[in-house]
């Protein structure tokens, strides 16, 4: 079967610093895909890539069969929750005007919306202000957002960053209700190791370069992969910081 | 009351155009506020300064010379602060001040014009003619159909530029045009409040609307209804007391701010009390 996702040999260079360096990985239909990695790994830099946001990159990425810089129609298809930003409290749009959003140009109708709103459970804030709700409930309203325009593939930015646990254990529950009876594909990422473990069938451990994609329990049930995981991070963090001043001293040494 | 003043045609022209910029300057001023162009109905007006002078000094019609310069001065300030991700006031700041510069320096190369200073500075409602007023309602029939069409998409962009990138929108695109649609809107509106009095129509009515709307449209309509009641009431009173008509449309929707944070204030503590209780 064909991938959803299909990323091959993307690098992407900020400041002359590689972002991404040679990534490369598939997503098949249905899959739960858990993205790890630390602060500055490139995480947030690979989805912007993934939805057209940057564009300048080397390799390629198709979705659903198509090369995202082609064609931006595919983005249809796509759902995305960011990384939670404060809305502030008198951001005039309410829940249902936000999630109403989801469909601009397309057919739907009042009750897909309603719909939507209640898979999330944000039936009785439907007339709130967005910037009136808890950031998880704002979080569940994008999600709804996504939900109203028939995504097939949910792309999470570290979704339930500052969230309260509570809050958190409501937002997972809801992406695996959305994977296992909507079908839809997920790709989220996370720092919540347990939470990832938990929920995906796949992961994806990167830092900047892919150091492990595969099926969840060959990384989690491998204590050697994850231990050579964590070296792994902390070493390209060393590079990355202290690369420059080691070469430059060692030029200077050789002189 | 009301009526006998609307006998005078000067009148009638300054009520009609007031309502009719009252209307689109709260309705592009909600988008300006939410996307924290707070000032550039300000700027705007200060680079249509430059515009005029560039007019007058060149012997073109002014008019047409600060529009020209607004929108185009406008756009690139747009194009600046995407290309360079600097923040949205210190972009705003730029196009105020230059528009200023150039229009300083023009004057004094040409050793000065003889333009009525303080009616642009502090708009004269009552000198409006048949021609402006139908280039106020040009203005409406442009800005207010298209600012409809585009207003989900204006809404999904206010709320998150990426998540609207990611639904399809060509954010650029849309965003260029509404800074032309906004940049036109202040142009018109200059005539009913002056250059340092301009962003008192975007901004006042909106924050007011934002303390007391639930949802977009609701917000639209009250801001709308706070800014039509203000110029009218500002215009009829400013007649009858004999002040100035800018400045009284003004302090009329500041009373109005006003009023409103105390009224709900009071609503906030009289719920705790009762929740106390």
């Amino acid at each position: 079967m064909q991938p959803i996702i299909k990323v091959t040999g993307l690098s992407y260079y900020y400041d002359s610093l590689p972002t991404l360096d040679n990534i490369s990985f598939t997503v098949g239909k249905g899959d739960f895909l858990g993205i790890i990695g630390p602060n500055g790994a490139g995480k947030t830099t690979l989805f912007q890539c993934m939805l057209g946001i940057v564009g300048d990159y080397k390799g390629e990425i198709n979705l659903f069969g198509s090369d995202i810089k082609q064609n931006k129609k595919i983005l249809q298809k796509i759902g995305y929750v960011p990384q939670k930003k404060s809305v502030e409290q008198t951001f005039p749009a309410t829940v249902e005007e936000i999630v109403s959003l989801g469909v601009i140009g397309m057919k739907n109708s009042r009750d897909d919306i309603n719909m939507a709103i209640d898979f999330v459970e944000l039936g009785s804030y439907r007339d709130k202000r967005i910037g009136e709700l808890s950031e998880g409930q704002q979080q569940r309203a994008i999600i709804a957002k996504a939900l109203v325009k028939q995504s097939e593939l949910l792309i999470l930015d570290e979704p339930t960053t500052g969230i309260d646990s509570a809050s958190q254990e409501r937002f997972y529950d809801l992406l695996t209700k959305l994977n296992k009876d909507k079908g839809i594909t997920i790709v989220w990422s996370s720092h919540d190791m347990n939470a990832v473990e938990r929920l995906a069938n796949k992961v994806a451990c990167i830092d900047r370069k892919l150091f492990f994609h595969g099926q969840s329990e060959d990384f989690f049930g491998n204590e050697e992969r994850m231990k050579s995981y964590v070296e792994f991070a902390m070493q390209a963090h060393m590079n990355l910081h202290f690369g420059n001043k080691t070469n430059g001293k060692d030029k200077s040494e050789t002189k | 009351m009301l009526f006998d003043i609307l006998q005078y045609g000067f009148m009638q022209r300054a009520l009609l155009s007031a309502v009719a910029i009252s209307i689109i300057c709260s309705i592009v001023g909600l988008f300006l506020v939410l996307k924290r162009h707070s000032l550039f109905g300000d700027a705007l007006a200060h680079v249509a300064f430059g515009g005029i002078a560039l007019g007058l000094f060149t012997g073109i019609y002014p008019i047409l010379t600060a529009y020209v310069v607004a929108i185009l001065a406008a756009v690139g300030v747009n194009k600046l602060r995407e290309s360079t991700k600097i923040p949205p006031d210190s972009s705003i700041a730029v196009l105020l001040t230059s528009g200023l510069a150039i229009g300083v320096i023009l004057i004094s190369i040409s050793g000065g014009f003889t333009l009525d200073l303080f009616g642009f500075l502090f708009g004269n409602i009552l000198l409006v003619s048949n021609e402006d007023l139908i280039m106020i309602l040009i203005t409406v029939a442009i800005v207010v159909p298209i600012i409809y069409v585009l207003c989900k998409r204006l809404i999904l962009i206010v709320f998150d530029e990426n998540q609207a990138k990611v639904s399809g929108l060509n954010v650029t695109w849309i965003n260029t045009l509404f800074i032309v649609l906004a940049s036109i809107t202040i142009m018109a509106s200059i005539r009913l409040v002056g250059v340092l009095l301009i962003s008192s129509l975007i901004v006042i009515p909106n924050i007011t609307a934002l303390l007391l709307g639930k949802g977009f449209k609701k917000t639209i309509l009250i801001s709308c209804a706070i800014s039509v009641f203000s110029v009218v009431f500002g215009i009829v009173a400013s007649y009858y007391v004999n002040l100035v008509p800018s400045g009284t449309i003004v302090l009329t929707m500041v009373s109005m701010f006003i009023v409103t944070i105390i009224v709900k204030n009071m609503r906030f503590r009289l719920k705790k009390i009762v929740v106390t209780k």
